[in-house]
């Protein structure tokens, strides 16, 4: 007996061994790109007008990015996100006092209406974005007050010229956001984007019928010969997110882009098993809670501190992270990334230490000293969107319950919900931040004093100085710790916000979709010009 | 519509007879409506829950347990848990309280202020009629749903505005039925009587006419609880509703009850059964009560 089982295992061995160069010649030809098709995907939001420098949403970037070029990018493979790579600039010099960025430009791109694109394109573009005439909204011109000129000296030379080195200006030049336009028209009419497409990225625009779909289709003169490989594209936009999974079960649509929940991921897995890919990915994403500083008791720092000291995050993470998409606990980088604090660290910041009875029993005593009584009752105000903010707003209750405090959570509709952050209509409210790429320069330039994203209202000078320090500085060790400073001060000593759990993103996608790779923020690789459709 | 004698008749009887009167309507009607007692039935036992609410929970409604969630039903939790631990039994009983007091409070107001707005078109008449009733009939052109939609978004959603939002609707509804009863009365002898002998015209309708439109307005009143319940349960379920951590049973059925609708499905099945029992109740001893109190459907 023994014996016919040695003999049947050495078989098997070489049987296995014979065939093995052979699945590996199969997977191989499965991993080669192959063209033709059309990938259907959900988008979860319209697009409010079609020109990605005044909008904010991925509603705007899901069905459109693939109409556009950017200056640079964000490698697509890149599963940090972290990495610029040339997009319609071919190559790049930096000076040595880090004062002028001159970049060299694709030659013979050429926009969907069949003129060439030149460095005057891009200018025009970038003149748009970092000095927009009165009348014209851009949305992140404050993330280039370092930049005092942009020139083209000649047709394929772009430079930019700056007022104080800036160590995140390549990462901020990869926005997925800074579609290059065409000059000629942006002379005309600076409006003209905000209603029509027109650009020099790898699928022509072919209709947007408001409520149902978008239609994009291969530009057969994209400058990257060979691609894309798709036929087309087809975005369906379905806001309910119930209808969305339906959707993908259903193999109506192939790919949501934004992200699933934890339950929906495991529904489809279930429901489609080999026929669903599931990638994750930690998300430059996170729900914060804004503190009005002018409404009592929150102008209190002790009370701040308290509110933060109540929230056990790790137990927070474990479980909520198996109902909605927020994962991590997490300061004010993305775990994993540069300039993120290691968890011993964070540790010590006020609500991140883990002892969570001693965290309470501090956060009573800070309550108390403040003059809050046990049972104060306030307002939370929370946005009218299901995940994660209905799960966190019922965590984050029932945590601060536990410290003896009554809350009201008011739900606000969504698109009402900036106008009262901005009008400081609010005693606690949960705000939130989503990046394209890790970088502090972006992700913490909104507590600046006089940012208009900051909806606390504080207003504290060591703050704006930390900030400064940190954009300006040249040193990786230097930066940290000056992000490191700048988060002690924000969460801990002034408390003037408070993270909840840092967002994970979650995209289960039909196994025929090839060449998308997951990357912290829902907001990169949606150029489509590397996917492919398998057979 | 029955019209009953005067209401003061009841007043010349003792204080003893009269319990007896009650005690006896009220067998006759377990009796006869025997589907309508058993719609009552189940309404007394909503109404013990929600008073003894803090008696009968197991668990304090709002604390969350990430060790128990999801759990299906046990021991421990008869009714398993929801996505956050939360106990579904002690949330359902508390809930009763949030159904109660929306469906009550709304269904009473709108009904009272249906009630009144009816019988003072039916007295008056003439100009006031033809106004009101014009009003009323642009209120009536919205269905109720979208009507309490509107209001709810106008003025937020907290518990009153839910009340007011899903009581407004009401109004013209019942102001039109109670109208309709009202114009009959008003030709009566005893409210000539009462106009011949200069009484005022406040005195005759809350005297004279208003405790003769007592048995439409308790079918309308009956018929508009359940309503209410629904719809307060409706406008949790879309979110415009009462808020998160508050116990609702229309809150219980959104969100995680429908990500996780086929892995627990306690979550989605109590509460609706709840609500489905509250407003089968209602309609039971709503209809029962018409019939009773309606002469022309008494024999059937």
């Amino acid at each position: 007996m023994r014996i016919w089982r040695t003999w049947t295992l050495a078989l098997l061995a070489l049987t296995l061994g014979a065939l093995g160069p052979l699945a590996a010649g199969d997977a191989s030809a499965q991993d080669k790109p192959r063209s033709g098709g059309e990938l259907i995907f959900v988008v979860p939001s319209e697009p409010p007008s079609y020109d990605a420098h005044q909008e904010e949403t991925f509603g705007v970037i899901h069905p459109m990015a693939p109409h556009y070029s950017t200056l640079l990018r964000v490698d697509p493979f890149d599963k940090t996100g972290t990495k610029p790579v040339g997009d319609l600039a071919e190559s790049w010099t930096i000076s040595k006092d880090g004062l002028t960025y001159t970049f060299k430009l694709r030659q013979g791109v050429k926009f969907h209406d069949g003129s060439l694109m030149t460095s005057k394109d891009v200018k025009a573009s970038y003149d748009k974005i970092i000095f927009p005439p009165a009348g014209v909204k851009s949305l992140r011109k404050s993330t280039y007050q370092g930049v005092e000129a942009v020139e083209a000296p000649d047709p394929s030379t772009i430079r930019f010229r700056l007022k104080w080195p800036e160590a995140s200006l390549l990462l901020n030049l990869a926005s997925p956001w800074n579609w290059i336009y065409k000059a000629d028209i942006l002379a005309k009419d600076m409006q003209w984007y905000a209603k029509n497409v027109m650009g020099t990225g790898p699928f022509k625009f072919v209709e947007h019928v408001k409520g149902s779909h978008w239609v994009g289709k291969k530009n057969p003169d994209y400058w990257d010969k060979g691609k894309p490989y798709l036929d087309g594209y087809r975005a369906i936009f379905i806001s309910s997110s119930s209808a969305q999974v339906a959707a993908v079960r259903g193999e109506r649509a192939m790919i949501q882009f934004r992200s699933f929940s934890p339950p929906e991921r495991d529904s489809l897995v279930q429901a489609l098993g080999p026929k669903i890919t599931v990638q994750e990915s930690s998300w430059d994403c996170v729900l914060m809670v804004a503190m009005n500083h002018e409404k009592k008791p929150f102008d209190d720092k002790r009370v701040r501190r308290a509110l933060s000291l109540a929230l056990d995050r790790y137990e927070g993470s474990k479980a909520l992270s198996k109902i909605t998409f927020v994962k991590d606990v997490a300061g004010v980088q993305v775990p994993g990334t540069p300039y993120a604090t290691p968890p011993e660290e964070l540790a010590k910041l006020a609500g991140y230490g883990r002892d969570i009875n001693a965290n309470r029993a501090e956060a009573k005593r800070l309550l108390r000293e403040g003059g809050v009584p046990e049972g104060f009752s306030f307002t939370f105000r929370n946005r009218g969107i299901p995940h994660p903010y209905e799960p966190l707003g019922i965590w984050l209750i029932d945590q601060w319950r536990q410290i003896g405090l009554s809350v009201k959570q008011e739900i606000i509709e969504a698109s009402a919900y900036h106008p009262m952050l901005k009008r400081g209509d609010f005693e606690v409210a949960m705000d939130f931040q989503c990046g394209f790429i890790v970088e502090p320069d972006l992700d913490l330039g909104r507590f600046l004093s006089t940012s208009d994203a900051n909806y606390g209202r504080h207003k504290d000078t060591v703050i704006d100085e930390l900030y400064l320090k940190q954009a300006r500085a040249t040193d990786l060790e230097e930066r940290k710790r000056y992000v490191r400073a700048f988060e002690k001060r924000l969460l801990d000593e002034e408390a003037h916000v408070m993270y909840t759990l840092q967002w994970n993103r979650i995209i289960p996608h039909s196994s025929r979709v090839k060449g998308f790779t997951i990357t912290p923020s829902h907001y990169l690789n949606n150029q489509l010009d590397t996917v492919w459709l398998s057979e | 519509m029955a019209i009953n004698p005067p209401a003061d008749v009841a007043a010349d009887l003792g204080p003893a007879e009269a319990r007896h009167r009650w005690v006896a309507a009220a067998l006759d009607f377990c009796r006869r409506r025997s589907l309508g007692a058993v719609g009552a039935v189940v309404v007394v036992v909503m109404i013990l829950m929600a008073l003894s609410a803090t008696a009968l929970a197991p668990y304090d409604p709002l604390a969350v347990d990430f060790g128990s969630m999801l759990s299906a039903p046990s021991a421990q939790h008869w009714l398993g848990t929801d996505s956050f631990g939360r106990d579904v039994l002690s949330r359902l009983i508390y809930g009763s309280r949030t159904a109660l007091l929306v469906g009550f409070g709304a269904a009473f107001l709108g009904s009272t202020v249906g009630a009144i707005l009816g019988v003072g078109s039916a007295y008056f008449g003439g100009r006031v009629d033809l106004y009101l009733q014009r009003v009323m009939d642009v209120f009536l052109s919205f269905p109720l749903i979208i009507l309490a939609l509107a209001i709810v978004a106008i003025l937020g959603n907290s518990l009153q505005n839910v009340t007011m939002a899903i009581m407004v609707p009401m109004i013209p509804r019942c102001a039109l039925v109670i109208r309709s009863s009202g114009l009959a009365i008003r030709e009566m002898p005893y409210v000539d009587a009462a106009r011949a002998a200069g009484f005022g015209h406040a005195r005759i309708i809350l005297r004279h006419m208003l405790p003769n439109v007592m048995a439409p307005f308790l079918i309308m009143l009956t018929a508009f609880l359940g309503q209410a319940i629904l719809l307060e349960a409706s406008l949790s379920f879309l979110g415009l509703g009462v808020q998160e951590p508050t116990a609702s049973w229309g809150l219980m059925l959104r969100g995680a009850a429908v990500e996780f609708a086929e892995t627990a499905p306690w979550m989605a099945i109590f509460p609706g059964l709840a609500i489905s029992l509250a407003v089968f109740a209602f309609s039971l001893f709503g209809d029962s009560l018409r019939d009773a109190l309606d002469p022309k459907l008494r024999s059937l």
